[in-house]
């Protein structure tokens, strides 16, 4: 079945913030005594990637017996490389601001286009080539790497920022023991009137 | 005891914040004191046409360590100063800092419309400062994870090295200005391989446009696209090594030549790449040096407007690449 499109409100999306928001704010602190990943830390970042909505939007979501399900064959991979996206309906002037595909992985508002990225440890698509201090600077600085181009909405990096160094790299730890998924996410796309 | 313990902490307390507390003034930070000399880099990073000028001060009886000639190490209390002016009126200075423990402290001081004094910016920066001679009226003064974007790799220190205080100069210095000569006449500058000032460094090249192209993006690309261990997402060598010049210009000319580019500009299809010699038009690199789409464009950060002149060297240059570089003229 091909995904279709579907509408969400900013509302929904704000919830969506807001609810990870909040379980990073009740989150209890670890320390971890050194760079090696330890058992509690990794546990802990599986807790705070659970807890914080990166599957939400990185896991992509398909069609289920019950609705619409994460697949966990595609655990945090994003946006699958093989599901091209169509051009995003134009919506008309009013308070309806973003298109999301059904797969919760592509998003179209006022910023273009933007595709969520491969979590996994795959070295050519994945983070797999990256420091934990990459991850760091990336979420502290909203910027690839910390020095390439913007991370684009949805990714609400003003809430991961607020995690501590330790919850940062406890969260790195974890998705460097999760399968690595071989998917290239396609680039940003600019906003059709830039286009 | 307790009022003792008390003002133990207390004086602990101020101690730290005496050490991480920026001045709230440029004049504070020793900008314009006595042993603070002037340099000019001869690549100058592209800043959407502002004026800069740019000074350093060691602390007294310290040197430069440069007996790594690609990775001079600056003793504690080095300080560096850029300053930004538009219209001829300064706009901002930023200021590093390495500190007793070796690390390095960034900050930006923004002038006033008089111009006779400067204040601390604000940690975030600011978006879109309202400044009439710069591009479109505004000018973004950078926030401190900004300076770590670019200076937060292995080389803290940009635009003062041995190419670029190199006395085999591109493009003209400023009169007083330091450079390599100068540095170690003055004591400023040990360990430098001796070879460095008999024969001052250059970018090995088979033609001068291409030395001028591999220096233009030495300047403005390096500091990220390495091979110091400075991850970027493209993963390029763009930084020029003195110690092993020719070397390092093939090592940049490979790089580029057979990068691919997973930016794919609308038109270039499936198999963009970095660099398709001899077509600018079909060159990623290209592309993104002449976007100023937040997605696409390079450098990623500190400018809003294409160098129209870097652009045009780049493009050139490549226009001139043959299938098979050249090897360069010894």
């Amino acid at each position: 079945m091909t995904p279709s499109p579907l509408l969400v409100t900013a509302s929904q999306i704000a919830l969506a913030f807001c609810t990870a928001a909040l379980s990073i704010a009740f989150a209890p602190t670890v320390h971890a005594a050194d760079s090696t990943p330890k058992v509690g830390q990794i546990e802990r970042g599986r807790y705070l990637v659970n807890t914080s909505g990166c599957m939400d939007c990185h896991t992509p979501l398909k069609p289920g017996p019950n609705g619409p399900a994460p697949d966990m064959s595609r655990l945090l991979s994003g946006h699958p490389q093989a599901l091209k996206m169509p051009p995003a309906p134009v919506l008309p002037a009013g308070p309806w601001l973003v298109t999301v595909a059904a797969t919760n992985t592509a998003w179209s508002g006022p910023w273009g286009v933007s595709f969520t990225a491969n979590l996994t440890p795959d070295v050519e698509t994945g983070l797999g080539a990256w420091t934990v201090d990459d991850f760091k600077a990336t979420i502290r600085g909203g910027r690839h790497m910390g020095r390439g181009r913007p991370v684009l909405p949805p990714m609400p990096i003003a809430v991961y920022d607020n995690f501590s160094d330790d919850d940062l790299e406890a969260v790195f730890a974890y998705l460097r023991t999760i399968p690595p998924v071989k998917n290239r996410v396609p680039e940003p796309e600019a906003p059709r009137a830039a286009q | 005891m307790k009022p003792v313990l008390a003002l133990l902490l207390a004086s602990c307390a101020l101690a730290v914040q005496a050490r991480d507390a920026l001045p709230q003034h440029l004049a504070d930070t020793g900008w314009q004191a006595p042993g603070v000399m002037s340099f000019t880099p001869q690549y100058p990073l592209w800043s959407d046409g502002a004026d800069k000028r740019r000074w350093i001060a060691l602390p007294p009886d310290a040197a430069i360590d440069a007996s790594q000639p690609d990775d001079w190490q600056f003793p504690a209390g080095t300080r560096l100063w850029k300053q930004f002016a538009h219209g001829g009126k300064p706009v901002e200075t930023r200021y590093i800092e390495r500190l007793a423990d070796g690390s390095w402290r960034f900050a930006t001081y923004v002038w006033n419309e008089r111009g006779d004094d400067a204040q601390l910016a604000p940690a975030g920066g600011i978006a879109a400062l309202p400044v009439a001679a710069a591009p479109d009226g505004r000018y973004a003064v950078p926030g401190r994870g900004d300076c770590i974007a670019c200076h937060g790799g292995a080389q803290k220190v940009l635009g003062f090295s041995a190419l670029q205080l190199s006395p085999a100069r591109a493009t003209r210095a400023r009169p007083g200005d330091l450079d390599l000569r100068s540095l170690v006449a003055r004591g400023l500058l040990r360990g430098l391989p001796p070879a460095l000032i008999d024969q001052p460094p250059r970018v090995a090249a088979a033609t001068p446009l291409e030395r001028a192209a591999l220096g233009y993006l030495h300047a403005n690309c390096g500091h990220c696209h390495n091979t110091t261990g400075t991850q970027a997402p493209v993963r390029l060598a763009l930084m020029q090594r003195i110690a092993d010049s020719q070397a390092s210009r093939d090592e940049v000319l490979r790089s580029m030549l057979e990068a691919p580019s997973r930016y794919r500009p609308p038109g270039f299809g499936d198999e963009a790449r970095v660099i398709a010699a001899g077509h600018p038009e079909r060159s990623a690199l290209v592309a993104r040096m002449a976007s100023r789409d937040a997605r696409v464009q390079m450098p990623p950060l500190g400018t809003h407007v294409p160098d129209a002149e870097g652009l045009a060297l780049v493009a050139q240059w490549i226009l001139q690449l043959p299938s098979s570089t050249p090897e360069p003229r010894p």
